[in-house]
């Protein structure tokens, strides 16, 4: 490292080594981690859950959450050397000369508070400005973020704009002291991908505009194809290398990186076309349900037949979940009805016989809330095998020990552990043998994959895909990640505000024309190009 | 097991307390030198060799007295607690359960009678229903009964919107598996903490009734009575009136050291 180099960069981490405390004794999570930045530079950090990039992120603050400690290392942030600064410093520094934008924007703002005076408070407290200065700044930022009524949005109280709107107006508060740094913690992973693209390209406008330098923290790497000028890859609080975007995206040195780029690339390979003419394991017929007063699905139809895969898709709200409930029962439908093998199915899951219940199962979004934290793995996957097929003492155990091989966790390991003593990807393959225990024709899988780092989540979709061939079940896949859908659906049902947008088999769908919102949802996907948000960009205004 | 080696002194304090209590309790007859009701002596003797503590205004030896006390009063209580955990706890875990018009019914009922000062409900009736120690378990269970429901309930519904609890209903389980093997394993921390809170509760209830004289009946021993009869000797500058006080306050701090601990460690165990 030339000292040249050192002298342009306006952030400088060598050696660091973060700390946390379990328990009595501190364990070192961050392993000595070099850091540059140049002004105007925007690097993307990104690695699994656990890799340590938010800790970097807000040590780059010189910040450490509660019960962690900077242990060794240095950060020079423009001549300032973070690590040893007093506390006054360092708060001088911050939403002043370094800023930060946090994940769930609707959690950081105080809903008691207007936008526009919560974004004022900061430049007012460190002496930049006055009052009418930072509205009209705040203003000028709400319109280059391409907030929508820039004079007046920031009148509005957070619960009033929606999320995508609420990212943007956090980023603009970041941007209030027109800092050097902006550390973006995952700015978009909660929002639906229409809304993500108008925050992607509004954060990066306005960091290009003010020439702002930012670390940008994510663990989807199309996003950061798009954001970065070069990337970080980290694993378990260590380098595991850094490059230009594009050279890092074209030509991956490590088999880490190299594995996290793979892992977009599986699908299930295709199913022979069976007849159509069958009965179908699940048909749902112009079903409408309504919350209360609200109404949310307008007549919906579709079937799903034996040892196919239905992906449900749509931006949150659409009405995926509620159609599942009124599937399983658990949701009247006040019109239409729902059919198993042929059979109409009362509407509520409390009329249904047990055998009625048994054939369609369902998986869980959080495997955390989904399994009993007080019941071990033998006595969840255990319970339904008695329960519906009345297996018990040493037929009950062969049973779970079978389905614990299934999921292809050892069963002398795993029979007597607590939930807690798994991790989530494991969580969520108890989760699938405790729906395998019931025997079902048709398992229901609600966002399975969207709380799995990348990784995981590929080995829970190659799972599924297994055990629906050994088993011939027909899932309903309820997701909004397009790549999923991809990867492992037949066919593709669209809704929108709780109707069926458009339905098809899967390649129908990926091939154009589409109807409107499915092109838009499907142009929203980010790809691993990075060009991908300029072209789009450059599409969407020319048509 | 693990858990006690990392308790800290207070509540190791509070559980040898109790352990000495409940000692006493059990080996009354053998630990007390005299009967509980038996008149050994002159009325009001000093503290002597013979009697250790004194005797009290009938006669009695104090110390004797002071044992059996234990007993009836810690006894009593315990039962008490008991019976208003069964009723309190079981309302509240169907209120949450069912919800809907279960839960409205059984939320207003007790509201109206929460509503009503406990202790001068317990008394109006006591005095109504007469003052046999059968009414006065009965009555003070009922009154605590209202309390045990409403923490119950209010645990038990973030428990019953979790997905495993929705599994299981969709499973075909009945109301009683849900409850037993879904529900009350989760709140059972916060349950047992309360259980030692409501315990002095109900054991304070009791002194001050007896005190009052609507509680446990003499003859038979009992802390709050015992302060009452021989209050007079305050006034001579004798602390022994104020033993069984003591021991009710002792007994009270004790268990508040015990079940401070075990919230600190079920909110620590909290995922």
């Amino acid at each position: 490292m030339s000292h040249s180099k050192e002298k342009d960069n306006l952030l400088t981490i060598r050696g660091l080594r973060i700390e946390g405390k379990s328990g009595d004794h501190w364990n070192e999570i961050v392993h000595g981690v070099d850091l540059d930045l140049k002004r105007g530079e925007v690097l993307g950090l990104i690695g699994e859950s656990g890799a340590g990039k938010s800790t970097i992120g807000l040590a780059a603050m010189g910040f450490t959450r509660d019960g962690c400690r900077i242990s060794g290392g240095a950060i020079d942030f423009d001549g300032i050397d973070l690590v040893h600064a007093t506390q006054k410093v360092r708060r001088g520094l911050r939403g002043h000369r370094i800023a930060y934008v946090a994940q769930s924007a609707a959690a950081s703002f105080n809903p008691a508070h207007r936008l526009i005076d919560q974004y004022c408070e900061s430049p007012i407290v460190h002496g930049v400005m006055s009052r009418e200065q930072a509205e009209t700044d705040a203003i000028d930022l709400y319109r280059r973020l391409h907030l929508p009524n820039p004079e007046e949005i920031g009148f509005r109280y957070p619960h009033q704009v929606s999320g995508g709107q609420l990212q943007r107006a956090m980023t603009a508060m970041a941007m209030a002291s027109k800092p050097d740094l902006i550390i973006f913690d995952e700015p978009t992973t909660a929002l639906d991908v229409t809304t993500q693209i108008e925050v992607l390209s509004a954060i990066r406008d306005v960091v290009r505009d003010f020439h702002t330098a930012a670390i940008y923290i994510t663990h989807d790497l199309a996003v950061v194809a798009q954001m970065a000028d070069r990337v970080k890859v980290l694993l378990k609080g260590e380098e595991v290398e850094e490059a230009d975007t594009r050279s890092m995206l074209d030509d991956p040195k490590e088999d880490y990186t190299k594995s996290l780029w793979a892992v977009r690339s599986f699908h299930a390979e295709a199913k022979a076309d069976i007849s159509t003419q069958s009965t179908p394991v699940v048909s749902v017929s112009h079903v409408s349900a309504a919350y209360g007063k609200v109404p949310v699905l307008h007549d919906v139809s579709f079937d799903i037949h034996k040892g196919r895969t239905v992906a449900v898709v749509g931006e949150s709200g659409s009405g995926k979940s509620t159609t599942a409930r009124v599937i399983t029962g658990l949701l009247a439908a006040s019109d239409g009805e729902v059919r198993f093998n042929g059979h109409v199915m009362p509407t509520s899951y409390k009329q249904r016989s047990k055998d009625q219940l048994r054939q369609a199962q369902m998986i869980y979004q959080m495997a955390d809330t989904a399994l009993n934290p007080k019941q071990t793995i033998g006595e969840i996957i255990g319970r339904p095998v008695q329960f519906y097929l009345g297996l018990r003492g040493k037929a009950r155990l062969e049973r779970v020990r079978a389905l614990l091989d299934e999921i292809e966790l050892e069963p002398d390991l795993y029979i007597n552990r607590l939930p807690s003593e798994l991790s989530g990807g494991q969580k969520q393959r108890i989760g699938i043998a405790r729906a395998l225990a019931a025997e079902p024709e048709f398992i229901i899988c609600d966002e399975v994959t969207s709380a799995l780092d990348q990784l995981v989540a590929e080995g829970i979709l190659k799972l599924l895909n297994k055990v629906q061939k050994d088993f011939g079940l027909a899932y309903m896949f309820i997701t909004h990640d397009l790549a999923t859908v991809r990867a492992i659906a037949d066919e593709v049902v669209v809704m929108q505000h709780g109707k069926v947008v458009e339905a098809g088999p899967k390649d129908a769908m990926f091939t154009p024309p589409h109807h409107a919102y499915t092109d838009l949802l499907l142009s929203s996907i980010p790809e691993m190009d990075p060009d991908w948000l300029d072209k789009l960009l450059k599409q969407r205004g020319e048509a | 097991m693990k858990l006690l080696k990392t308790a800290p002194v207070s509540a190791w304090f509070g559980m040898i307390v109790i352990l000495f209590y409940v000692v006493l309790m059990l080996f009354a007859p053998i630990l007390a030198p005299f009967g509980e009701t038996e008149i050994v002596a002159y009325e009001f003797e000093p503290w002597s060799e013979t009697y250790l503590l004194g005797t009290d205004n009938l006669g009695r030896d104090m110390l004797s007295r002071l044992i059996y006390a234990a007993r009836n009063t810690m006894g009593v209580a315990l039962i008490t607690t008991f019976l208003a955990f069964t009723v309190g706890g079981f309302m509240g875990l169907l209120a949450a359960t069912l919800g809907g018009w279960v839960d409205q019914i059984f939320s207003r009922s007790i509201d109206v009678l929460m509503a009503i000062p406990s202790l001068i409900f317990a008394l109006l009736l006591l005095t109504i229903f007469g003052t046999s120690l059968g009414n006065l378990i009965v009555v003070i269970a009922l009154l605590d009964a209202t309390r045990v429901y409403r923490l119950t309930r209010a645990v038990a519904m973030t428990i019953v919107v979790m997905d495993y609890v929705e599994a299981a209903r969709l499973r075909g389980e009945g109301l009683l598996w849900q409850i037993r093997k879904e529900i009350l394993p989760n709140i059972m921390a916060p349950l047992v903490a309360e259980f030692g809170l409501r315990f002095c509760f109900v054991f304070l209830m009791i002194s001050a009734l007896s005190f009052l004289g609507l509680g446990i009946q003499p003859p038979t021993a009992d802390w709050g009575s015992m302060v009452r009869d021989n209050a007079s000797l305050i006034t001579f500058g004798d602390i022994t009136p104020l033993l069984p006080a003591g021991a009710i306050a002792l007994l009270t701090v004790a268990v508040n050291f015990v079940v401070d601990w075990m919230l600190h460690q079920s909110s620590g165990l909290k995922e």
